[in-house]
């Protein structure tokens, strides 16, 4: 495809000038300013955690103020064991940005990796890494993850690697369409008429024009993979107590929301900020990668 | 129009070629639940009689499993009995109960797992359809007004809160709108399907079509109030794609000559969003919520959970709990079989209505 191909070498001849004009435009992007600094917060916050507030989760209990609601002593009140929900729902942050963060990479290495061997070497190697993406995709939302660690076993681990299975499809189908409009075109053929070795025309030309759209595609996954811990988490298949995870407190606060439903209520506002804040910037990021999506 | 002739001819070839590539896929997704069912470290007969089960106990299930058999090929009765007795094996027992309908038995109730389905399947189709229906009535408006507000303040709110309809978790929203529109307001039950004083006669397992068959008007508003909340809850999974392209196709259709010239005749402006623009602008979003189906489906699993539907999505859950392997699986193949049908007569009917899809 042409246009891929001169965006791609115009971005290395005016690297500084195309790199400056995008954040100009990035910055002119309210929702995505907004999306920047809810991510921002939540990391900073996050990493901030066990510096500004040690916590011992299997240790954490005070019987005498159980299933107090929210006030000046418990912002966010306390569970039926008396724990503090605001430390909880704070240190819950570390382990949806870990998990979330950890299984989009994995998923972006072995996606990538497929996406690459499939688009350029082809032929029957191409058809059966094609296949087996399909299959995957067959799977509506996290339905394999579910069925992935109903069967391995309902742990954080799982949980991870069954979100990342769920995330490689898309990743696998991205970087190939990159590989088979770039293998043909003029510069790698003439790469390749040079002598480069495949593993230079893979690092030097083919993977640097796939960058853009896995960045864009990066941001809203790890919103999804947020999303699907909690969801895990909510069914009992992901983070097991006593963990302060997201969607496990909500399972928690669940069974006791008719007495306390400030239990539910925290975690589920943090992962929507968390998410909103990851859905923002991709899609400020979007609109400025892609310039013929912009309206 | 008469389409011409070589048209059909690619037409047809393009169909065929889309059903039976799905053979292959269907096929890999039931060797893919076969290995994470079978091939794990572990006895799956312990997990489900659990670790103080009697050793006779656990020799029993094993058999009638079929776990003593050989996963792929059976060699010793291929010398026994003759070459055919190379297929009694754990995966040739498997796919040959597979192809003839027979998704085994519940290990508790002793159900077969095809006949709970049939039962099971009308719930959750009638939420996502349900779902998929506030999402429309919700979001083509939503979606119109941003398109002609273009760029000015409604047009930024409204895709802010579109986008924020797929960031809140689903199964968090569900549990925030049964406190306040069941419990503290009292207007809608928490959970459900129908009430356990109604009586109603079940033919077709879509409650709400049962009811209109046999005019039982109580029940169908009982019906109707109990799936509102988690048709709503679920609704919001679809809304915000719904929102964007109905954004994105009515700016395209609205930049078009026609709609211009019936401008120009003096055609007033409700006229022109209603009757010219939004009719054309809808194919593409109707697609989109289309294949939106199987999103729908696995955010069943998470609603049906909260709301206690008797759906699919709830009886795969109760069946994790309890280790049901027959039942998770059975489930789990159902709703991607289902998701890969959905999907593919999406494509297909959407290269029958619009001529200029290309049929590569």
């Amino acid at each position: 495809m042409s246009t891929s191909d001169a965006t791609g070498r115009r971005g290395r001849l005016f690297g500084e000038s195309v790199l400056g004009d995008q954040l100009r435009k990035f910055f002119r992007h309210t929702t995505g300013v907004t999306g920047l600094i809810i991510v921002g917060a939540f990391v900073v916050i996050s990493l901030l955690a066990p510096v500004l507030a040690p916590y011992d989760a299997s240790r954490d209990r005070n019987l005498r103020a159980r299933l107090n609601p929210p006030s000046a002593e418990h912002l966010f009140g306390t569970d039926e064991l008396g724990r503090d929900q605001l430390i909880r729902v704070w240190h819950g942050g570390r382990i949806s940005l870990r998990v979330g963060l950890a299984a989009v990479a994995m998923a972006v290495v072995v996606g990538s990796v497929l996406g690459l061997i499939a688009g350029y070497v082809g032929g029957w190697i191409d058809t059966l890494i094609m296949w087996a993406i399909d299959i995957l995709l067959a799977f509506p939302g996290i339905l394999l993850a579910i069925a992935i660690v109903a069967t391995l076993g309902p742990n954080l681990t799982n949980a991870l690697i069954a979100i990342s299975v769920t995330q490689i499809p898309i990743y696998a189908r991205i970087i190939r369409s990159v590989v088979l409009s770039l293998r043909e075109s003029e510069y790698v053929q003439a790469a390749r008429a040079l002598g480069a070795n495949p593993f230079r025309i893979v690092l030097r030309h083919l993977l640097p024009n796939s960058l853009s759209p896995i960045i864009v595609q990066l941001t809203l996954s790890i919103g999804i993979a947020i999303l699907d811990v909690a969801a895990l988490g909510f069914l009992g298949l992901g983070a097991q107590p006593p963990a302060p995870e997201w969607g496990l407190m909500i399972r928690d606060g669940f069974s006791q929301f008719l007495r306390a439903p400030w239990m539910s209520i925290f975690p589920g506002i943090a992962i929507f900020l968390s998410v909103v804040g990851f859905n923002l910037l991709g899609d400020a990021i979007r609109d400025v990668l892609d310039p013929r999506l912009a309206e | 129009m008469q389409r011409p002739r070589r048209w059909r001819f690619r037409l047809t070839t393009y169909v065929l070629r889309r059903v039976l590539g799905l053979i292959p896929v269907l096929f890999g997704v039931s060797l893919l639940l076969f290995l994470i069912t079978r091939l794990i470290p572990g006895d799956p007969a312990v997990a489900m009689l659990g670790q103080r089960a009697s050793a006779e106990a656990l020799q029993q299930l094993r058999t009638d499993l079929g776990l003593t058999l050989p996963v792929w090929f059976n060699l010793e009765a291929a010398m026994q009995r003759g070459p055919l007795g190379l297929f009694d094996s754990q995966y040739f027992n498997y796919m040959g109960d597979l192809l003839s309908g027979d998704l085994g038995r519940s290990v508790f109730s002793r159900i077969p797992v095809s006949e709970s389905l049939l039962v099971r399947f009308p719930a959750t189709l009638e939420l996502a359809l349900a779902a998929m229906l506030v999402s429309l009535i919700v979001g083509i408006p939503a979606g119109v007004y941003a398109a002609l507000h273009r760029g000015r303040l409604p047009d930024t709110l409204i895709m802010t809160f579109a986008l924020s309809g797929v960031s809140f978790p689903v199964f968090w929203l569900a549990i925030i709108l049964i406190y306040i529109f069941a419990v503290t307001l009292g207007w809608l039950p928490p959970s459900s399907r129908i009430s356990v004083s109604s009586d109603l006669n079940e033919i077709t397992n879509l409650y709400l079509l049962d009811a209109l068959l046999t005019r039982n008007w109580s029940a169908f508003t009982d019906v109707l109030r109990h799936l509102i909340l988690p048709a709503v809850a679920l609704g919001t999974i679809p809304l915000a794609i719904v929102v964007r392209m109905t954004r994105s196709s009515m700016l395209e259709v609205l930049s078009q000559d026609y709609v211009r010239t019936a401008r120009s005749k003096g055609v007033g402006e409700r006229e022109v969003v209603t009757k010219h623009a939004l009719r054309n602008a809808l194919l593409p979003v109707i697609t989109v919520v289309g294949l939106s189906f199987g999103t729908l489906l696995s955010g069943a699993i998470l609603t049906e959970t909260v709301f206690s539907w008797p759906g699919i999505g709830r009886w795969v859950y109760d069946a994790i709990g309890a280790r049901d392997y027959p039942i998770i699986q059975g489930g789990v193949l159902f709703v991607a079989v289902t998701f890969a049908v959905v999907n593919l007569l999406v494509d297909l009917s959407y290269a029958l209505i619009d001529p200029r899809i290309q049929y590569t």
